[in-house]
């Protein structure tokens, strides 16, 4: 989508750059991340911890602590509205209507003293018409459609498990048919048993809605499960971005293919895994070149130098990696 | 015949709850080969990590027997068994709740060899220290900061030195990586491969993720609700899984790759309660190939072929 058609996309965000001012220095969580979403369609956020996926969900919704979060730069276009300069009132009417956000832990993000049943209900009827009775009503359906019985209408959280909550968060966050719907590692707390049956049931929501979805997570088997298409983040920055196949058949970035390098992968069994060297940068620090350099085994010089721009190979497939820039560079895992 | 360093027999821990008596692991066999890994996986609330605990006697079992270089433990005392743990340790799964926030990296390191007053010299200690961080790769510059000044993956380095510290035989590792991101996750994997091989250990992986335990051991076991459902060497149980569950757990897990896609076999429900289980084979709920039989009788586990174990009705006598 080298420059897709604007009126298509419920999500535009360009060149956002966010900060965390603290008193031991400039946190730069997100460097100038560009996220380009059409209808519909699910993105995949990949990258690992401290990489700023979370700040950059956060930012749609413009729920990122300030202080000490300051958003620095760009713009965040969501369904024609401009988020960033949106009075508060206005925000309070989209969050959990037209965008809707499922966090990781649902043992925290439900309120242990208000019934599932009230908790969907009142999100229903903070964003539309009709009454309490006519809430309470769709909100029993909802937690029908995530597949628990409307019986449990009014019991309370602590008295669901892991998933059953989960299903609840789902349930709220789809309760008013949100065009997009930010979720932020939904299965990483739940055992895998559970978390394929939540996986299916959002695909399926999913394709009843018609939302678009944008799904943060560190495991590259769920993107390949649910992804139309993947970002992968590396400090505060999309290194690598393109369709399922274009990232996980022809991976550009050496930083994507470190990732899957360190992945134990049950269909190849390998002696070792190959992990990437090195931690992350410190976010108060980052190199002035390409901030994966430091553990790059194809890096030289030049990479040090500047940070690398985006390199489109196809319409859909881009990659920041400075080394692209030879015509005959190849990284190992394109061999294959 | 092979090496045997661990036999468990019939284990089994019951908790006391005000609902009832919870079956935190129920009649739990296997042996264990010196030098090997056998992985325990399971969903959270099966009793791997309880079944890891007694055998170390952190949780006093029920009943029992796990013999221990040829020693039945359960009825050590004290003092045997304080000496016993220099060779059976245990590295935890949170790096963060498992060091002490107000002791330096040296003192973790170093305090195993103080109690059990192997190396009393102040000095040696701290030699030894310095050779421990070098061993499991952590700088020596790192030797006085506190586990808050570092991430999670040199913190999980410090929980291995301290449990190399004694130079133990057995070495129970429960979850050791689930708490890092994959690129410090392999680092930490390779390591421990390392060790392994260097010294080695016998480890016990207890995990709730089957693609680490692919990679890393021998032998797998799987657990539902306090009991053994499955055991094969890993490379059997990945082709051949027999236990519908195992079959299940197996497809649950997502691929990273767009070539190989499984078939999917989605469980209906959850987990049942450990408390007071009814008769009959506990995964039958949730089962898709139930019959009567399963609900009534339970399982016994049996050898299919050769070291392949299967407690399920449908696989017996085939």
């Amino acid at each position: 989508m080298a420059e897709a058609n604007k009126k298509d996309l419920i999500l535009d965000i360009n060149d956002l750059v966010i900060h965390y001012e603290t008193e031991d220095g400039v946190v730069e969580a997100v460097n100038g991340l560009d996220i380009q979403l059409e209808h519909g369609k699910t993105l995949g956020l990949v990258g690992e911890t401290g990489s700023g996926k979370t700040t950059t969900a956060l930012s749609i919704l413009r729920l990122v602590p300030d202080p000490p979060g300051v958003i620095k730069n760009g713009s965040i276009i969501l369904d024609g509205k401009d988020v960033l300069n949106m009075p508060i009132k206005e925000l309070e009417a989209i969050r959990g209507n037209l965008v809707s956000m499922i966090f990781q832990d649902p043992m925290t993000s439900l309120n242990p003293v208000l019934t599932v049943g009230e908790q969907i209900a009142e999100v229903i009827a903070l964003h539309e018409e009709g009454g309490e009775k006519e809430a309470a009503q769709k909100a029993g359906d909802m937690l029908e459609v995530v597949g628990i019985p409307r019986e449990r209408y009014g019991e309370y959280p602590h008295q669901f498990s892991g998933g059953m909550k989960q299903r609840v968060v789902i349930a709220m966050a789809l309760a008013c048919n949100p065009k997009l719907l930010l979720a932020d590692e939904p299965t990483t707390a739940l055992d895998v048993t559970i978390q394929a049956q939540v996986l299916e049931t959002m695909k399926q929501l999913r394709e009843k809605y018609g939302s678009a979805m944008i799904m943060i997570t560190h495991d590259l088997g769920i993107i390949a499960e649910v992804c139309d298409e993947v970002s992968v983040v590396y400090a505060g920055q999309i290194v690598e971005h393109g369709t399922l196949e274009d990232v996980f058949e022809s991976t550009l970035h050496p930083y994507t293919e470190g990732l899957f390098g360190s992945l134990p992968n049950i269909e190849e069994r390998r002696e070792r895994l190959q992990p990437i060297p090195g931690l992350m940068p410190d976010p108060t620090d980052l190199p002035k070149g390409c901030c994966f350099a430091p553990r790059c085994k194809y890096c030289t010089a030049e990479c040090e130098k500047a940070r690398p721009e985006k390199k489109w190979v196809n319409d859909t497939h881009y990659v920041r990696c400075t080394r692209y820039n030879e015509p005959d560079f190849k990284i190992e895992r394109s061999e294959r | 015949m092979a090496d045997t360093i661990l036999e468990v027999k019939h284990l089994k821990k019951y908790f006391n709850t005000p609902k009832g008596l919870l079956h935190a692991v129920d009649d739990v066999n296997f042996t264990l080969d010196r030098g090997k890994t056998l992985g325990i996986v399971g969903e959270s609330g099966c009793g791997k990590s309880t079944t890891g605990r007694s055998i170390l006697r952190l949780i006093e079992p029920t009943s029992g027997e796990v013999i221990f270089n040829g020693e039945n433990i359960v009825n050590k005392n004290r003092e045997q068994m304080r000496l016993l743990r220099r060779e059976m340790q245990l590295i935890f799964q949170d790096p963060y709740a498992s060091l002490d926030p107000r002791k330096t990296v040296s003192e973790i390191i170093g305090e195993p060899l103080k109690l059990q007053k192997l190396v009393p010299d102040k000095d040696k200690r701290a030699e030894r220290v310095h050779e421990l961080m070098e061993v499991v790769g952590l700088a020596d510059r790192l030797v006085n900061t506190y586990p808050h000044e570092l991430d999670g993956g040199r913190r999980q380095r410090i929980g291995i030195a301290r449990a190399l510290a004694m130079e133990p035989k057995l070495i129970i590792c429960d979850e050791p990586v689930s708490a890092l991101d994959v690129s410090i996750q392999a680092q930490i994997l390779n390591l421990m491969q390392d060790l392994q091989e260097k010294m080695g250990l016998t480890y016990i992986f207890i995990t709730h993720d089957l693609s680490v335990v692919n990679h890393f051991a021998d032998d797998i076991a799987v657990m539902y609700l306090g009991q053994l459902i499955e055991k094969a060497p890993s490379v059997k149980l990945f082709d051949k899984p027999t236990h519908p569950y195992t079959q299940a757990l197996l497809s649950a897990i997502p691929v990273p790759s767009l070539k190989k896609k499984r078939e999917r076999i989605i469980l209906k429900g959850e987990i049942s309660s450990p408390i007071n289980p009814k008769p009959g084979c506990r995964f039958a709920v949730r089962c898709p190939y139930a019959t009567d039989r399963c609900r009534t009788e339970e399982p016994k586990l049996v050898e299919i072929e050769p070291s392949h174990f299967v407690a399920c009705h449908l696989t017996e006598g085939k």
